[in-house]
């Protein structure tokens, strides 16, 4: 695993030929530092900036390659879309784009998978798919991937990344959150274990149900984490917010987030975690790996 | 009447508020404050009453009846502190296998900076989840504006009914006009296509009842709520609780 690559320091030699390598498609600009980074680069580096350790926003696709073992994940409801269920102006259109933006037919894919070797139900969101809002359709397949969890008594891991509701739904999709959460109950309930990932963004409706039900918190470094927008607070306060409002590292400080793991650490974590949680007796301990810091 | 005018209806400020329903259609209200965490939030009010000999325990989201009292109250819109008092009083009424009756009314959840500090995302999701396998009854009763999740964190309920004016949505027209079409003129427009109004709930099947409301005040609609909860609640409390959470289950699964 490459975790150098991650904090080495800001000097590669794109930050100096900066102007003329603003050729869109082949070199993607970082939205943090600026830097204008090969996308072949930075694909190797999980979609992470190589100069500031910005992490891209990603599709359930890569994520599922950087977490699941090789050819262990299984899609469920793969083929479930959503209607225009309340006739609501525009959102056919809508649903078509998304599709085309995203390549996927709706906002989460949905799984059984191994991570190094242990079985579980992983769910991932789409931030190209109307930014991860809920559905009735997200909320379904969320709602039985933890029902199938709760049945054959599997973990789940789950990536949230949502800009809330899906208002074209209307009430419809504010009734997810109540589904999923009873699903995840149940799940809890019957001794399983639910781990989520909270990636950038994490906000609303999402927030507010399944992403915060897990007996661990995850985040990824940066990722913006909260229940109301930004601009909202703004408006309603009439004041600026400070600096690193709402961030994963806001939220481990007010103790709403267990842990921060970026991209490259994250399999290997959430192995741990699972493992831990398998009911089967653990390896014995082994000494720090390499690389890995000592404890005193 | 238009589903906008309805929201207009639902937000009038003369439109009585949470407690007024707690006095109109209980007695010896005993109320109960704070969340044993951080503090006691007045947005949400919450405690002990008689529903004839019955002992339930009620929860209402206050908006304050003058301008006063709504500036106190933060018009209606509930801290984390808030949500998490409702879930202390509803394990209360758990233990002592009291139903529990809730009044909604808020434009949402309170989106400020110490509330976010404080964790309103994770407030609502506990109660949601809390309420969800809660074993005793629940009623929740939407009397003016059901907005969004801030709404929904005291409305997972056995039976949810709302007023014959009142609103409920996962977003307000306002709210929905501004992000969709960029234009806060087209709020009209948004009210109608959410699809908000009590008779939108009932079509829904988001809500088991619609309360009619009077001509000239809401005595008879008090009446009728509470001739309902006498009804029901008797009712609810007599099934196992195994039982109640499996319909509970069933009731949000159909969604
Ligand atoms: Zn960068």
């Amino acid at each position: 695993m490459n975790l150098m690559g991650l904090f080495r320091s800001p000097q590669n030699e794109l930050e100096k030929g900066g102007k003329e390598a603003e050729d869109a498609g082949i070199r993607n600009s970082c939205p943090r530092c600026g830097v204008l980074l090969p996308l072949s680069e930075q694909q190797e580096n999980m979609n992470v900036c190589t100069a500031c350790g910005h992490h891209f926003r990603i599709n359930p696709r890569e994520r599922v390659s950087y977490i699941a073992d090789e050819d262990t994940f299984r899609e469920l409801d793969g083929d479930m879309m959503s209607r225009d269920l309340l006739g609501f102006p525009g959102y056919d259109q809508k649903l078509r784009n998304a599709k085309l933006a995203s390549r996927e037919k709706e906002g989460v894919a949905c799984g059984t998978a191994q991570v190094e070797g242990t079985p579980c139900a992983l769910f991932v969101m789409d931030p190209n798919f109307m930014m991860g809002s809920m559905g009735t359709v997200v909320g379904e397949k969320i709602t039985r991937l933890f029902e199938l969890a709760t049945e054959q008594s599997l973990p789940v891991v789950g990536f949230t990344v949502s800009g809330g509701a899906r208002m074209q739904e209307g009430i419809l999709s504010l009734m997810q959150m109540a589904k999923t959460s009873a699903a995840v109950k149940r799940h809890s309930d019957a001794g399983n274990f639910y781990l989520t990932v909270l990636t950038d963004p994490t906000t609303g409706g999402v927030t507010a149900s399944f992403a915060m039900e897990g007996d661990v918190i995850m985040a990824e470094p940066g990722a913006t984490i909260g229940f109301a927008g930004a601009r909202v607070i703004e408006q309603t306060i009439r004041k600026k917010l400070p600096q690193g409002f709402q961030t994963a590292e806001f939220l481990l400080e007010h103790g709403f987030v267990d842990l921060i793991v970026p991209r490259a650490e994250q399999k290997r974590a959430i192995a741990r975690l699972l493992r831990v949680h398998s009911g089967k007796p653990l390896p014995a301990a082994c000494p720090p790996e390499a690389g890995e810091e000592e404890r005193a | 009447m238009s589903a906008y005018e309805k929201v207009l209806l639902a937000r009038a400020k003369d439109r009585p508020t949470g407690l007024a329903y707690i006095q109109n259609i209980f007695t010896d209200f005993i109320e109960l404050h704070g969340d044993r965490r951080f503090g006691d939030d007045p947005a949400v009010v919450g405690g002990l009453a008689a529903l004839g000999g019955m002992p339930v325990t009620v929860i209402a989201i206050e908006k304050g009846a003058d301008t006063k009292e709504r500036l106190r109250r933060n018009f209606g819109m509930p801290n984390p502190e808030g949500y998490r008092k409702a879930l202390r009083l509803m394990k209360q009424a758990e233990k002592f296998r009291r139903p529990v009756v809730c009044f909604v009314d808020t434009s949402g959840a309170y989106c400020g900076l110490g509330a976010e500090e404080r964790g309103q995302a994770q407030a609502i999701a506990e109660n949601i989840t809390g309420m969800m396998a809660l074993r005793t009854p629940v009623i929740s009763i939407l009397v003016g504006e059901g907005g969004s999740g801030g709404a929904l964190a005291l409305a997972v309920a056995d039976q949810v009914w709302i007023l014959e004016n009142a609103v409920y949505s996962v977003i307000s027209p306002e709210g929905c006009a501004s992000i969709l079409w960029k234009d806060p003129k087209r709020v009209k427009d948004a009210a109608g296509c959410l699809r908000l109004t009590a008779q939108d709930m009932e079509e829904l099947g988001v809500v088991e009842r619609v309360i009619p409301e009077g001509e000239k005040d809401f005595a008879a609609a008090y009446q009728e709520i509470r001739t309902a909860l006498s009804d029901s609640l008797p009712q609810l409390l007599a099934l196992p609780p195994e039982s109640l959470l499996a319909s509970r289950y069933a009731r949000f699964r159909a969604f």
